[in-house]
């Protein structure tokens, strides 16, 4: 399991500068090390999190947005009618909640679909392992200066240490 | 319980008050006439005006406020807008940006849909704003109250929210005939140099 700190620390390296977003358990660790980093502005909603990184690209910084899954339905609008068509990019950081059905009822929905949905508005995706991690950085840094749209890192439950690991 | 006296302005007659004393700040206006109002009026670089993506105007203003907190960041919005992201005052009141400012024209209608009422004619989003954490909130009516008031606002620190009762009128204008990516490279551009 990859330490919260180190996991900040690589996106820091590679330069993403502004984090916004709405917690969830498996962001929780990260979301502890922003805040002590003083890298973080709470969100109240997704979509909210999604157009204040918009502004802040438009400003110069390098955004991400944590959110977890169930929070894709409720930015999608934001996502798809501000950030893709005006081409502000930012990392979005998604805990993958009902992965393979193993989670409370409310995330099974979204668990299993989600990557479907992600194809379905052409928003680039790609799952974090502890692996693959050097690679999935880069792919990040990537993706952000080719594309100039909205792209997900999708994170599953005991990849990065968490509130509740 | 209109306690504003005096003469109710278009929201472009407002607009065009508000307009005059901008210069080079950031100016995010919300989607459907705010924003075709705008570009018709005056169209300037810092303007970046929004097609979609309903009530996040003032998110866009704080990621450019927190970004850049040496430029007044102002957000020009609506009543209909503000109620669909209403919870964006409680972020902006408890981050407390010093260089926002945010103006609701409140014509108490979904006025780029057919003017079906909001329900701003019952809740005071003045008032909202205020227990959310705003620092200054005023609720204006007359041409001379709104450019004082706004020439005020960017003066100080806030975040402020200027609230304007407009009529329902809606200029007869066109649709803003930039490409959305276009207005993000060049309100880029003119608020980072780059």
């Amino acid at each position: 399991m990859i330490e919260s700190d180190q996991f900040v620390q690589a996106l820091e390296d590679i330069g993403f500068n502004f984090f916004t977003g709405v917690p969830d358990s498996i962001l929780g660790g990260i979301i502890t090390t922003l805040m002590e980093r003083q890298l973080y502005t709470p969100a109240v909603r997704e979509d909210e999190a999604v157009a204040m990184a918009a502004g802040a690209y438009m400003a110069g910084k390098v955004p991400v947005v944590l959110m977890q899954n169930s929070g894709l339905g409720t930015s999608l609008n934001a996502i798809i009618s501000l950030n893709v068509i005006y081409r502000q990019p930012c990392l979005l950081l998604v805990s993958w909640r009902g992965f393979e059905g193993k989670d409370a009822p409310e995330h099974l929905v979204m668990g299993r679909t989600m990557t479907h949905l992600l194809d379905a508005v052409s928003i680039p995706h790609r799952t974090f392992s502890e692996a693959t991690a050097v690679e999935d950085f880069r792919w990040a840094a990537q993706t952000f200066m080719n594309e100039r749209i909205p792209f997900a890192l999708l994170l599953k439950k005991g990849i990065v240490k968490g509130i509740q690991p | 319980m209109r306690p504003e006296q005096g003469t109710m302005q278009s929201r472009a007659q407002a607009m065009a008050v508000l307009l005059e004393l901008l210069t080079d700040q950031p100016v995010i206006i919300c989607n459907g006439f705010p924003s075709r109002e705008a570009y018709k009026l005056a169209d300037r670089p810092t303007h970046f005006y929004m097609i979609g993506s309903m009530g996040v105007a003032p998110a866009i203003g704080l990621g450019v406020a927190l970004a850049k907190p040496m430029k007044k960041v102002v957000v020009l919005d609506g009543d209909g807008n503000v109620l669909m992201g209403m919870g964006t005052l409680a972020t902006v009141g408890a981050m407390k940006p010093k260089n926002f400012v945010h103006v609701v024209f409140d014509n108490e209608v979904y006025g780029s849909t057919g003017n079906q009422p909001t329900l701003s004619r019952s809740v005071r989003l003045d008032q909202v704003a205020k227990a959310a954490g705003y620092v200054n909130v005023e609720r204006v009516r007359e041409r001379e109250d709104i450019a004082y008031e706004f020439k005020d606002m960017l003066g100080k620190d806030g975040p402020s929210l200027l609230l304007i009762k407009v009529t329902e009128n809606a200029e007869d204008v066109g649709r803003v005939e930039l490409d959305p990516p276009v207005i993000t490279d060049r309100f880029r551009k003119a608020i980072t140099g780059h």
